[in-house]
């Protein structure tokens, strides 16, 4: 089975300029590394922030561009990881050294979506 | 633990989730740290006490330790760590257990002098050493040639791939007391040919690793292509041969036909969905709706073909069998429709296979892939020459190849005789059906 893992930090309540630390890259690098020598990490990827970003809705049909940022919004998809498990509990436990790698300074969830296949 | 996790975890306990449940919970975490973990745990201490039926037992031993104790003390922080010194540390008890039991011997014969500082160096040399290596040591072990092909499958599964006894039993359709025995006796074969647990050199290497990389791939394809059974795909084992070839790219980065293997896999994978039809009934490649192969997995491939591809133009290796199998696959996976297949490349890529590892089989699909560049006729010559192989002599995709080619020559008895007998051979029962149907249908039908 294939997870989506969906990172989402909470940027008002992480630090201000929106960057992990170098240490905190350096740990990420080799938790990705460790996944990807173990079969599981197929795809990750970081996404530009939500100032940049652009939403298109189709209200029954009506479409409606609204540039970034999204104020309402608390907790942005920030970055992908799409992982080879054998469980749910193996993604979560892939999940929670994603977010101890993180440390004390950020608040972050990870959400994850089982991907369909076939 | 962000403050989110901290929150949430504030509540549950308020609400208080029934002990059994929460037990059951982290049973399952623990399962998944071992999935995780078992082959580094397993190879690390199979280091020290040099023996894989015991390493296998103390990780276990860790495993029983960690299902005991973490329900009251929580996770700990590093899992894997934790499980791998407390693993090491019985192993190291046992080592010194039968130290001073050789002490005491020694000490009669008055030989101990010579003997004790060399083993607590070695030891101290071995917590040090690099995991991978270890790893690498429980790969080539597994698949030693002094066992039979099953048992090196079990053991390699068991080991490297984390299943349990029941996961391997259930995957090749036998009973778990089956898969259990098999696996005791090849460990007691390891232990009585005194296997040691190294990693081969020169010539050997080559040898011991295409028995290594023959090992995943079967295991793949009998989840690509059950051989038996009901159902005409396992998709699990697919997955765990696909994550062992993976494992195996990372530990032998410089080794082109491990890339090559994971390129094949990756490649064959992608199709997986595409493969079956609403009723679970096979559909052959050139019938596939290509929108449904998975991008993702190609892109993979494709990114490992190019690495092994690199190591070959770079090295002394010319290309190997499951480059030159994963090269073909790339052929169809660039191909936007069936109709715009390079098959005259194919050709060539199975004329160079069949240099590097020439078989009937290989042979057989180097006739389909003539039929396709040149036509039927050459192709049925090609077919006509393995009548007699007797590796051929009960597979089924010899008459099957050979009725498709006699259909397209308009010669439709002999064409039909040929599926009816494709079908009586396969074991398959979703590919029996399908063979059935096109021995049963009219020539116009596809």
């Amino acid at each position: 089975m294939r997870y989506m893992m969906l990172i989402e930090p909470d940027l008002e309540r992480s630090p201000k300029d929106g960057m992990p630390s170098q240490e905190i890259m350096d740990e990420m690098g080799k938790l990705l590394e460790e996944m990807t020598k173990s079969g599981v990490l197929l795809d990750t990827a970081g996404l530009k922030p939500p100032e940049e970003a652009v939403r298109v809705t189709s209200e029954r049909g009506k479409l409606s561009v609204v540039d970034g940022p999204f104020t309402e919004s608390k907790e942005l998809v920030g970055g992908y990881l799409i992982a080879q498990v054998k469980s749910k509990e193996e993604a979560l436990e892939w999940a929670n050294r994603f977010l101890k790698v993180h440390g004390e300074e950020w608040v972050i969830t990870v959400e994850l979506r089982e991907i369909m296949e076939g | 633990m962000t403050a989110s996790q901290d929150a949430r975890a504030r509540r549950e306990d308020a609400t208080g989730p029934p002990p059994a449940a929460a037990r059951r919970a982290t049973d399952r975490a623990v399962a998944a740290v071992w999935r995780i973990e078992s082959a580094r745990i397993i190879a690390g201490v199979a280091r020290i006490v040099r023996d894989l039926g015991v390493a296998e037992e103390l990780a276990q031993d860790a495993l029983v330790a960690a299902l005991e104790q973490w329900p009251e003390s929580g996770v700990p922080d590093n899992p894997g760590a934790w499980l791998m010194a407390t693993a090491r540390r019985r192993a190291i008890d046992l080592v010194r257990r039968k130290e001073r039991y050789a002490r005491k011997l020694a000490e009669i014969g008055h030989d101990l002098e010579s003997r004790r500082p060399e083993g607590e160096a070695q030891l101290a040399a071995v917590l040090d050493d690099d995991i991978e290596d270890d790893l690498l040591r429980l790969v080539f072990t597994a698949c030693h040639p002094v066992l039979s092909t099953p048992a090196r499958v079990a053991l390699t599964l068991r080991l490297l791939g984390g299943l349990t006894t029941d996961e391997i039993a259930r995957a090749f359709l036998v009973t778990e007391p089956t898969v259990a025995q098999r696996i005791v006796r090849a460990k007691r074969t390891l232990a009585k040919a005194e296997v040691p647990f190294e990693q081969p050199q020169g010539q050997e290497r080559a040898e011991r690793l295409a028995s290594v990389l023959e090992v995943i791939y079967l295991v793949f394809n009998e989840g690509y292509s059950a051989t038996a059974g009901d159902d005409w795909m396992r998709p699990g084992l697919c997955e765990d041969a696909l994550r062992l070839a993976r494992v195996l790219a990372g530990l032998m980065p410089k080794e082109p036909e491990v890339h090559g293997l994971a390129a094949l896999l990756e490649i064959q994978a992608s199709r997986a969905g595409a493969r079956t039809g609403p009723d679970g009934e096979p559909v052959l490649l050139l019938a596939q709706n290509r929108g449904r192969w998975d991008q993702l997995l190609i892109r993979r491939g494709f990114a490992a073909l190019a690495r092994a591809q690199s190591l070959v133009a770079t090295g002394a290796q010319g290309p190997g069998p499951y480059m030159l199998q994963a090269a073909i696959a790339s052929c169809h996976a660039r191909a936007p429709r069936a109709a715009d297949t390079d098959w005259g490349q194919i050709v060539r890529l199975y004329e160079a296979l069949a240099r590097v590892a020439p078989s009937p089989v290989v042979e057989l699909n180097r006739a389909v892939a003539v039929s396709m560049a040149y036509g039927p006729e050459d192709a049925l010559r090609i077919v006509d020459g393995l009548a007699d192989e007797p590796a051929l002599k009960d597979y089924h995709l010899l008459p099957s190849v050979r009725g498709d080619l006699l259909r397209r020559l308009g010669r439709t008895e002999e064409a039909r005789e040929e599926f009816a007998r494709a079908a009586d051979l396969t074991r398959n029962a979703q590919e029996r059906t399908l063979l059935q149907t096109r021995a049963e249908s009219s020539p116009d039908e596809p």
